[in-house]
């Protein structure tokens, strides 16, 4: 069975925010939006999104990380968020495992906020209907779009392609694969969810300095020795001696 | 329950591409239309910039284009009411080009230095630029003054090259990579997409910061430095690759002026230049190859890169006639004999061992990852190479070096790492992008004195040049500045990009002269791209004795209510960027790659909203009726309908065939980079996703300071006009002419004397590290601490950072602060405190953060907005917790002896010290008002704008902002 999600690399995320943007680009206008802003020009203002960076620092100067976080709907296998929706408006698709809200069923009374451990849901106080990723589900599949474009917004703009987005029950898709090779993880395994996407952790490359490879003999100092030519010796030598 | 129809995608849907201007990195995008509006914004996959890929920005360009704080309208300030107030009425165009034309038609007639035009955008000078020189006047710069011009004239007079537009590091083949100080907003996605490859091929990245944010963030090694400091440690690292031999010895002989013998002779007027022998130099020759080497074997002087000879790079040798010399390398090695690590970790904060390994690290991988690439090519003196050999340790360096007044120097020493470690384009190292690399300097000069600039004349050379001594100075008999900034005097002899920063305070203080008109174009002067913001807000609007403005009429034009347009008399209505032509010309500033130009334009997506003008077509509109040389014929008849037509037919000189866009030139678009206007071009560059893209031959792509087949094919095609080999000045002859006049050892131009000592000792051949300007006349005692700005990824080189979407990213700044600052200050994460320096105070938010230098205090910048401006609230964020530390920066240094009111700026070229500041954090009172300071009376929407504040509530649904929003939808 297809479970579709996405792998974000925190090895190579900057936290631009071009994740969060375009999604809400996208979705704005698509069959989740739309994405309604509170207080677009004044105080405090606030809107919908489906997909958040929280950047956060780990440790103490000079040993710190810096470490910059996407976030969105984790498409778990075990949803919590479905059974707790007294109308059915949460739902699990068969067919790709993606998580949806059908807003003509939703009341809004956010049990199934509640019931995410990861914050990923998003009331839109406006329509009062929860909002949250659908994986761009309207693009996905959408025939009219060349193939290569059919992802998710937020996977198509990221410049360090921090996210990929494929099959994660498929071992030989890409996103397996990078799950398997680099140790990708889920988030909070504990409260057995089941989170779709995956995580690939910080790596650090280092070099090894050999004491050998601090001097060679191959050292272009030493074309900097000036040739000497002796004078004649003064003294003695052997040249006074010998009798061959 | 009503349904939300779902939306569908075919009917009405069109897409077209055009080139983002979100920033200025200048993306390809594909904007997806519906009924007019836009629906979508989305990368380009086939653009060689960001392939694909766009930022927080470029997806919010929706938000740019329905902004309520989008001007419309022309506007001219009331009479009778006071500038800043912000009471203006409606003109009409042809009221307001009569305006300009009747004003500056007259001051071109008397006094053309009395119009300046000073732009917030450096990419669009090929227009700008032209049309100053073709008015007459010497008072045009664009904002590289205060941004980065340190980047470009230190490298550019060392290798040829710079960072950003002009080079880059070759991370696809690097295998070691150092960012040093604050760069991610220069080529911001092709640097994201490259950084991510770089680290999964498994290069080592190491980040060279006081903060850690950024691209920082994912580097595998974070190195905090104290501002200001890099020279320190860049020369401290260079001494120890010399001391261990880690250089590329064969590097620097063949390719750099290392070898080449220097008179050292005290007391002459040959001091410190390098000798040469009497044969005749060709005309316009820049670098003739006439001094001389040591012969190693012969232990004689002989004639540079004589075949089979091997030359010394250190000792101390006698010519002939006795004349004492050295090689350059020598007064390198000399120089940094000092610099040891130990005495730089007192002044960077990073111990020695840290600074000694990092050297190792680039030694070692420089000299034993070598890549040898199986190239073919001809070098410049006729000797063919089988391969390119490329050591693959990169840098990539913007503001963080550039924006100290010691920056001129350390870009010098980090341009002469770079070549000793023998990576300038070689694969893996830095290489350039077309037109680059450019002759030692390039060749446009500055005009040299009053003579240049005439009435009714086009200013005889150009408003920006690269001066090779002295005599390319812009100065009076005086040796005074006649440029209004004081750019190309000897108060800053290199100011390249000129001096923004200082062209309002020295109008206003008619110091070396009033002036009459000032013309803005997308520069935001009465704030965020100011120094001293408070005191240039209340500059442009005093007056004189005699009730006279002080800057009689200033123009400003913009496409929003940015907090400048309130300053202007007269408001020109600019589009926005998916409503206009434009040209990344090659005469400009390009997008090229390493592997060849690559030039872009913008065509519109959506007409002007309504009446606003492209600036490009009110620069050719006003070109015209001035009648300038370059935009009518001899009968003083038009020659371009507007900008579109100007860039397919403009050329450099009648049959040139050099024009803004270098594709699809020939009458029917059959020609590359040279040919004859296209009255087709447009079309064609819309047919190919509006970009050009030349690949060159591989073995055109390297070692092009020296490759023959480049430097050929380049002259041909009127890239450069000398294919002579472009030698790296390790040792710098250009700035030891001007320390030999200010010595007074050279006949010819001189510094007046206050300057003298200034000149003598930031004119060093050789780098050298000092102590900020600022920070030599503070008292540190005091004013103790660093403060910095950058700005956060969803803003980097933004122009609308009051975006809906973006705002709610960064609605209010905070300024960054160790929390042991805190702790022994008596504050807390989250307190409001004062920030200050000798020049003013700021009150804003703190933050405690554990990723920056103790000694480091910064904060976002323009995020802080003034209330009411930009279409916002009076009570946003921005305008109540949001600040500028602009506010305690100054734009001229305290008195001292090199003059009252010199530029807060580096010696050599200019570059504004934004970076420089010193203050003191302390606790706000308890009982003070919990909003910034300082605050401005709140600005109102001008006529035009959008007359009603939006709702509560805002839902864009391809182009609507559905006022009713029914309460079902979603996915079925």
């Amino acid at each position: 069975m297809t479970q579709l999600a996405l792998v974000i690399d925190l090895n190579v995320c900057v936290g631009c925010h071009a994740c969060v943007t375009s999604c809400k680009e996208w979705n704005t206008s698509g069959e989740a939006g739309p994405m309604v802003d509170k207080y677009a020009y004044g105080e405090n203002p606030t809107g919908t999104f489906f997909n958040r960076v929280q950047s956060f620092e780990i440790g103490t100067y000079p040993q710190t990380e810096t470490v910059h976080f996407p976030k969105s709907c984790l498409h778990c296998e075990e949803p919590p968020c479905v059974p707790v929706c007294p109308t059915g408006a949460s739902y699990k698709r068969e067919e790709d495992g993606i998580v949806l809200v059908d807003y003509d069923k939703c009341i809004g009374c956010k049990y199934c906020s509640w019931a995410c451990p990861y914050g990923a849901r998003e009331i839109d106080e406006k329509q009062r209907v929860m909002k949250k990723c659908t994986l761009c589900v309207d693009r996905i599949y959408d025939e009219a779009l060349p193939v290569s474009e059919r992802k998710p917004a937020c996977v198509m703009s990221c410049p360090t392609s921090a996210r990929l987005f494929g099959d994660v029950h498929d071992e030989n898709s890409e996103v397996s694969k990078a799950i398997r090779e680099r140790a990708g993880y889920q988030l909070m395994p504990e409260w057995g969810t089941k989170p779709a996407n995956h995580y690939l952790p910080r790596r650090k490359t280092e070099i090894k300095i050999h004491k050998d490879e601090l001097e060679r003999v191959d050292n272009p100092l030493s074309k900097e020795e000036r040739l000497r030519h002796n004078e004649p010796g003064k003294g003695p030598s052997l040249d006074d001696m010998s009798n061959w | 329950m009503k349904n939300i129809p779902v939306v569908v995608e075919t009917e009405g849907v069109e897409v077209k591409t055009t080139t983002c201007y979100m920033c200025a990195c200048r993306c390809g995008i594909k904007v997806t239309v519906k009924d007019g509006e836009v629906r979508y914004i989305q990368g380009n996959p086939n653009h060689p910039l960001n392939k694909g890929v766009l930022c927080a920005k470029g997806a919010s360009g929706i938000m740019k284009q329905y902004s309520p704080a989008r001007l419309t309208k022309p506007l001219l300030r009331k009479p009778g009411t006071e500038r800043g107030a912000g009471e203006f009425e409606e003109i009409s165009w042809d009221k307001a080009y009569g305006i300009m034309e009747e004003r500056l038609g007259k001051l071109r007639e008397e006094d053309p230095k009395k119009f300046a035009l000073f732009t917030g955008r450096d990419q669009m000078q090929a227009l700008t630029g032209m049309f100053a020189k073709q008015f007459g006047t010497p008072n045009y710069a664009a904002h590289g003054g205060f941004c980065s011009v340190n980047m470009a004239a230190g490298m550019i007079y060392t290798i040829g090259g710079s960072f950003w537009e002009f080079g880059g590091p070759d991370l696809e083949r690097s295998k070691l990579f150092f960012m040093i100080g604050t760069a991610e907003d220069h080529h911001s996605n092709p640097m994201k997409v490259e950084l991510s490859k770089f680290k999964r091929n498994g290069g080592r990245f190491i980040a060279i910061n006081p903060v850690r944010t950024g691209y920082a963030a994912i580097a595998d090694e974070w190195v905090p430095i104290k501002p200001g400091t890099d020279g320190a440690l860049l020369l401290a690292i260079i001494r120890e690759i010399i001391k261990l031999g880690m250089y590329d010895r064969d590097f620097l002989v063949n390719y750099t002026n290392s070898a080449e013998l220097i008179d050292i002779t005290t007391d002459s007027h040959n001091e410190g230049m390098f000798i040469r022998n009497d044969e005749p130099v060709e005309e316009g020759c820049f670098d003739p190859q006439n001094k001389y080497w040591w012969d190693r074997v012969k232990d004689e002087a002989v004639a540079m890169r004589k075949e089979g000879v091997d030359p010394f790079l250190t000792g101390e040798f006698e010519l002939e006639d006795g004349t004492p010399c050295k090689p350059a390398f020598q007064l390198l090695k000399e120089r940094v004999e000092a610099y040891t690590p130990e005495w730089a970790e007192g002044i960077t904060g990073i111990d020695a061992d840290t600074i000694r390994r990092l050297a190792h690290e680039m030694g070692i991988v420089a000299r034993d990852q070598k890549i040898e690439l199986p190239i073919q090519w001809t070098d410049a003196w006729g000797k063919d190479h089988d391969k390119v050999i490329g050591n693959p340790v990169s840098f990539h360096s913007m503001r963080g070096l550039a924006a100290h007044s010691n920056g001129f120097q350390t870009i010098r020493a980090l341009s002469i790492l770079m070549t000793l470690l023998g990576t300038i384009d070689r694969p893996g190292g830095f290489r350039h992008k077309a037109p680059f690399p450019r002759p030692i300097p390039p060749c446009p000069k500055p005009p040299t004195g009053w003579g240049d600039v005439k009435p009714n004349t086009p200013l005889n050379g150009m408003p920006l040049g690269w001066p090779a001594g002295p005599d390319d100075l812009f100065v009076d008999d005086d040796g005074e500045a006649i440029r209004l900034d004081k750019g190309f005097s000897w108060e800053y002899p290199l100011s390249v990009h000129g001096l923004m920063h200082n062209a309002i305070t020295n109008a206003w203080r008619g110091d070396p002269y009033p002036i009459d008109t000032l013309m803005l174009f997308m520069a935001n002067m009465a704030w965020n791209s100011s120094m001293n913001t408070t005191e240039v807000r209340k500059m442009l609007v005093d007056k004189d004795e005699e009730g006279e403005y002080k800057i009689p009429f200033i123009i400003v034009a913009d496409a929003y209510h940015s907090e400048t347009v309130d300053f202007g008399d007269l408001i020109l209505p600019d589009t926005s960027y998916l409503e206009r032509h434009d040209a990344m010309s090659m005469l400009d500033r390009p997008i090229s790659e390493y592997d060849g130009p690559v030039d872009a334009v913008r065509i519109p997506v959506l007409p002007p909203k309504g009446e606003c003008k492209p600036f490009q077509d009110v620069i050719v509109e006003l070109g015209s009726r001035l009648k300038l040389p370059t935009f009518t014929d001899e009968n003083g008849k038009r020659k371009f309908k507007d900008y579109r037509d100007l860039v397919i037919n403009f050329e450099t000189a009648p049959g040139s065939g050099i024009g803004f866009l270098a594709g699809w030139r020939g009458k029917s678009g059959e020609k590359s980079m040279k040919g004859e206007p296209n009255p087709n071009q447009w079309e064609m560059y819309k047919k190919n996703d509006c970009v050009f893209h030349y690949e060159m031959p591989k073995s055109f792509q390297y070692m092009r300071n020296w490759n023959r087949g480049y430097l050929h094919w380049a002259q041909e095609h009127n890239m450069i006009r000398y294919d002579e080999p472009i030698n790296i000045h390790v040792y710098s002859e250009i700035l030891q002419k001007f320390r030999l006049a200010a010595q007074g050892k050279t006949e010819g131009r001189q510094p007046p004397d206050r300057l003298r000592k200034r000149v003598e000792t930031y004119f060093d051949p050789l780098p050298f590290h000092y102590e900020p300007l600022e920070s030599q006349l503070t008292d540190t005692q005091k004013y103790p601490l660093n403060a910095l700005t950058q700005r956060p990824m969803a803003m980097y080189h933004s122009w609308d950072s009051q975006n809906a979407w973006l705002r709610q990213i960064h609605t209010h700044n905070y300024l960054f602060v160790s929390p042991i600052l805190g702790r022994n200050n008596g504050f807390e994460d989250g307190d409001w405190v004062w920030v200050e320096s000798m020049h003013g105070k700021v009150r804003c938010m703190c933050r405690f953060s554990e990723s920056l230098e103790p000694g480091t205090v910064w904060t976002w910048n323009a995020i802080g907005k003034a209330s009411g401006s930009w279409g916002l609230d009076a009570k946003a964020n921005e305008s109540n917790k949001g600040f500028l530390l602009n506010h305690v920066i100054s734009e001229e240094l305290p008195p001292h002896d090199a003059g009252d009111h010199v530029s807060n700026s580096d010696p050599v070229t200019g570059q504004a010290g934004w970076y420089d500041v010193r203050v003191r954090v302390y606790k706000a009172g308890d009982n003070e008002a919990s909003h910034t300071l300082p605050r401005f009376d709140t600005v109102k929407p001008l006529p035009g704008m959008e007359k009603k504040r939006r709702n509560k509530w805002q839902g864009y649904v391809a182009g609507k902002f559905r006022k009713t929003l029914g309460r079902s939808g979603g996915l079925k």
